[in-house]
Order: C-alpha cells, then sequence, then structure tokens
C-alpha cells in the first residue's frame, strides 16, 4: 500500500472536519473522492500534504509515517498537490511560476529537462512563457498549475478539482493529461465535483460525508450505487 | 426589452486584447448564458460591465442609459448584482453577518439602523434558507467549502434584491445534486422577474437553464441563439466544445 490514513481527526479553529477517516490507496492507481460541499473533501488533500496537522490519526506513506512533517519535507518525499484556488504568483511570468514547482532541485539540466517535457504537455507553458500569470484568464492559470506540480516527477498527485474553471475542452486536455499520468504508473487522489467524469477515469471512488467515509470501492460500484447517484452525483444515470 | 447591453466595448491589458468590438444584449426577464473558451474574454466582460474595469472603448448600457465605467458600487446601486469566479466573502464573520453587511447600500447610520431591523434579520434567515446554508450560519465564512462560500455569495447578492445578477461560474466546486438545486432557485427568481448573464463551462447546466446563450472567442461574440442552435454551430464546436 503507497498510502494509508488511519481514524484521522482533523478541522480547523478547534471543530473537526473530519471524523474518523480510514483510506488505504494502492500504487499506480487513482481515487476519487466525492461528497456534498462541505464534506471534507479538500481537507483531507490538506491533511495529506502536510498543510493542516491532523489532531489525531495515523498517516502512512511508502511505509514511513509523515504526521507531522512539514509541507516542504512531504513535497520532498514526491507527494505534490495542485490546490483548488488560484495559487499562481500573478507577478511573476508563466516560467517562472512552472520553474518554482521545481524550486528544490539543484540540478538546472534536470529542471530544463522536465520543462521541455511539461510544455510538450501543456502548450500554453511555451506559448504564455514571458507572460505575467496573472494576466491569464482562470482557466489557463489552471493548466500552468497543473504543469507546475509534474515538475518534481511525483510519486502521489494530489488535484483539487481539477476541472473547476475550465471550457469543456481545456478540461478534455486536462483529463487526457491525468490519463498520461496514470500510464506512466503515478498514484492520484483527486477530488471533483464533476463526480461522475472523476469517478468514469479513477480505479476507486470513496463518498465523504459529513467527514466520515459513506461509501468506498470499485468506481463502478460507487457510479451505480441508486442512492450514492441521488444524493451526490446529481440524480439519475440517464442524465449523465 | 434590453435591459443590459455592451455595444462595442474593447479592453486591453497591454499587448493582450482581452476585447475586441464585443456587442452583447441581455433582454430583460431573460436567463442568457455567455459560453467560451478559456480567455476568451468572459470574466473581462463581466468586469466592464460591473464597473470593475474602464473600457477603452465602446459603451455599457443599463436600461437604455449609460453606465460606462461608472464605478462598481453605483452599478450595484442600480440594480445590477454579480458574484466573482473566486469567492469573496469576510472570512473572519459568520455567515449571518456577512449576509448583513450585504445588506448595506446606504451609509453607516443605514447599517446600523438595519441591523436592529427584524425585517432584515428574518430576510437574511429566509435567503439563507433559499440557498442552503441555515445550519452553518453562525459559523466563520472563512470556515465554509469553497462551493459553501459560493452559495454564501448568491445569497448575499440577494438581499440587496437586484434587478439583473451576472454570476461567474456558479455551478463551478459545487456538488451535482446541489447544482440541480441551484437551477431551481435560478428559475424561482427568474420567475419573480430577475434577470440573469450567467459564465458558465458546465453545458449540461448552461444547456438547460438559459434561453438564450452568446459564444464569446477571442474577445468578441461569435455566435448567438437558443441552446440548440449553439450546440449545433459548427464554429462553436471548434473553438469551445472540441469533437
Amino acid at each position: 500500500m503507497l498510502l494509508s490514513l488511519h481514524d484521522i481527526y482533523a478541522g480547523y479553529d478547534g471543530s473537526d472536519v473530519l471524523k474518523g477517516i480510514s483510506l488505504e490507496v494502492e500504487k499506480g492507481t487513482t481515487t476519487c473522492i466525492v461528497g456534498p460541499n462541505g464534506a471534507g473533501k479538500s481537507t483531507v488533500l490538506r491533511v495529506l500534504s502536510g498543510l493542516l496537522r491532523p489532531r489525531e490519526g495515523k498517516i502512512t506513506f511508502d511505509g514511513r509515517s509523515i504526521v507531522g512533517l512539514s509541507p516542504r519535507k512531504i513535497l520532498e518525499l514526491g507527494i505534490v498537490q495542485v490546490p483548488q484556488s488560484h495559487s499562481l504568483f500573478t507577478t511573476m511570468s508563466v516560467r517562472e511560476n512552472v520553474r518554482m514547482g521545481a524550486y528544490m532541485l539543484n540540478d538546472n539540466a534536470l529542471v530544463d529537462r522536465r520543462l521541455r517535457e511539461v510544455e510538450e504537455m501543456f502548450p500554453i507553458v511555451k506559448t504564455r512563457a514571458r507572460d505575467k500569470a496573472g494576466s491569464l484568464s482562470g482557466g489557463q492559470q489552471r493548466l500552468v498549475e497543473f504543469a507546475r506540480c509534474l515538475m518534481l516527477d511525483p510519486r502521489l498527485i494530489l488535484l483539487d478539482e481539477p476541472s473547476m474553471g475550465l471550457d469543456p475542452k481545456t478540461f478534455k486536455q486536462v483529463i487526457d493529461t491525468v490519463k498520461v499520468m496514470q500510464e506512466s504508473g503515478r498514484t492520484i487522489v483527486l477530488v471533483e465535483q464533476n463526480a461522475r467524469t472523476g469517478l468514469s477515469i479513477a480505479n476507486n471512488g470513496v463518498v465523504l460525508e459529513s467527514g466520515r467515509v459513506r461509501l468506498e470501492g470499485p468506481h463502478d460500484q460507487i457510479l451505480n450505487n441508486p442512492e450514492i447517484g441521488h444524493l451526490y452525483l446529481g440524480g439519475t444515470l440517464s442524465k449523465a | 426589452m434590453s435591459l443590459l447591453e455592451a455595444k462595442g466595448v474593447s479592453k486591453a491589458f497591454g499587448g493582450i486584447r482581452a476585447l475586441e468590438a464585443c456587442s452583447i444584449t441581455v433582454e430583460q426577464g431573460s436567463i442568457t448564458g455567455l459560453i467560451g473558451p478559456n480567455g476568451s474574454g468572459k470574466t473581462t466582460l463581466f468586469n466592464v460591465m460591473t464597473g470593475y474595469e474602464q473600457v477603452d472603448a465602446g459603451q455599457v448600457l443599463f436600461e437604455g442609459r449609460s453606465i460606462t465605467n461608472v464605478t462598481p458600487d453605483k452599478v450595484f446601486r442600480l440594480g445590477v448584482g454579480r458574484t466573482f469566479q473566486l469567492t469573496r466573502v469576510f472570512p473572519r464573520l459568520t455567515v449571518l453577518e456577512n449576509m448583513h453587511v450585504a445588506a448595506q447600500r446606504g451609509n453607516l447610520r443605514g447599517l446600523l439602523s438595519r441591523w436592529s431591523s427584524s425585517h432584515e434579520q428574518q430576510r437574511a434567515l429566509e435567503l439563507l434558507d433559499f440557498v442552503g446554508l441555515t445550519r452553518l450560519k453562525n459559523l466563520p465564512a472563512g470556515n465554509l467549502s469553497y462551493g459553501q462560500k459560493k452559495l454564501l455569495e448568491f445569497a448575499y447578492i440577494l438581499i440587496a434584491e437586484p434587478q439583473v445578477i451576472l454570476l461567474d461560474e456558479p455551478a463551478g466546486g459545487i456538488n451535482p445534486t446541489m447544482i440541480n438545486y441551484l437551477t431551481e432557485r435560478i428559475r424561482t427568481l427568474n420567475e419573480r422577474g430577475v434577470t440573469f448573464l450567467i459564465v458558465e463551462h458546465n453545458m449540461e447546466f448552461v444547456m438547460g437553464l438559459c434561453d438564450r446563450i452568446m459564444v464569446m472567442h477571442r474577445g468578441t461574440k461569435i455566435a448567438e441563439g437558443a441552446p440548440d442552435e449553439v450546440r449545433a454551430n459548427p464554429e462553436v464546436l471548434e473553438a469551445y466544445l472540441g469533437d
């Protein structure tokens, strides 16, 4: 098991958002977390990347405990998060932003090579290289955030709502990119409100409700569960 | 009758021409959709129509009168409400307190007298109920999830009872079941006479809700029509939907 969470309690201002979450993620798989607004989906990702320290519980990544490690240390272990809201440095150029993704690497040749790779995956990194990130539209900034996260060649990628703010054509591109990441053996945990698409590209699904795991299993089991469909996926399957 | 209109509006940021002689008309009583690829100028158009950006050329009209380059607060007071792609709530105030701040349309004295007004309290609670946030009313707004903040923003736009509401990606980050709920809410308000202009990428939502859709590409409108017409337009497929 690459990643496991055991009985995690975590929250803000002394109140728990996560109330005893346990999860296991196998290497090379994609897990999609779905659930209503405020269920704690983003909080799970923040606990994994070290941005929020759980009050209780265990997290192991590749056999070692990562609870209490700094976000930097967790990044060094190969866990990279793409946050939900806009996280680029708006007054820096697109290329500078993407290079920032590799700020921990000291090997310039390696950084350059990775940059070429992500430019190929995300042409906007090249075509808008010198423009300030703040001059890009919301959706374009999203793509640059993805590009940036790949600069460290991560082992575990945490994606918080990859579809948000993306036009349908760009969203398809992003889904294709996620598939490329999957094929190259990366492990992915994603939170997605576009739940049907998110679940359909994942191996496993997790339904979170009020800080607890309501249901977990292979993606089709979640997609075809009529009660879950009604409560969280916007109604019947025929609408998809 | 046209309620809100942009006429030949242009806007550049340095070398980037975000809007190029762009014209759109929002009919009174309509639910109008505004779609287009990332970077096509949708949010910039929202910004110039609500006074957040000044135009380089062209005009913005509300009820036939020019509101070109009028400040955002004045545009708001005229009855044009809007939400943002990234939510703007006061994180340390509670959800209910945020509603009270939103109700402030006059001076501070107005705020104080309104604060104690039971009518306003009632209205704030009704609107929180309307968007399904009642049980969170005493939490600091900063503790809400992204989707919940969007719903709060929607509620606090409503307290000012605008004639037209511009929504920037209302369904982004919202759970699908909640999107259906939001759709109903927008329809209900529309039946009561509120006009909507909605930027959104969720096609199921836009096509199901809007009676008219405008498509933007490279800073200008390239198509307009009923949802089915727009969906079948080859230019739109090429620029936006892909396939």
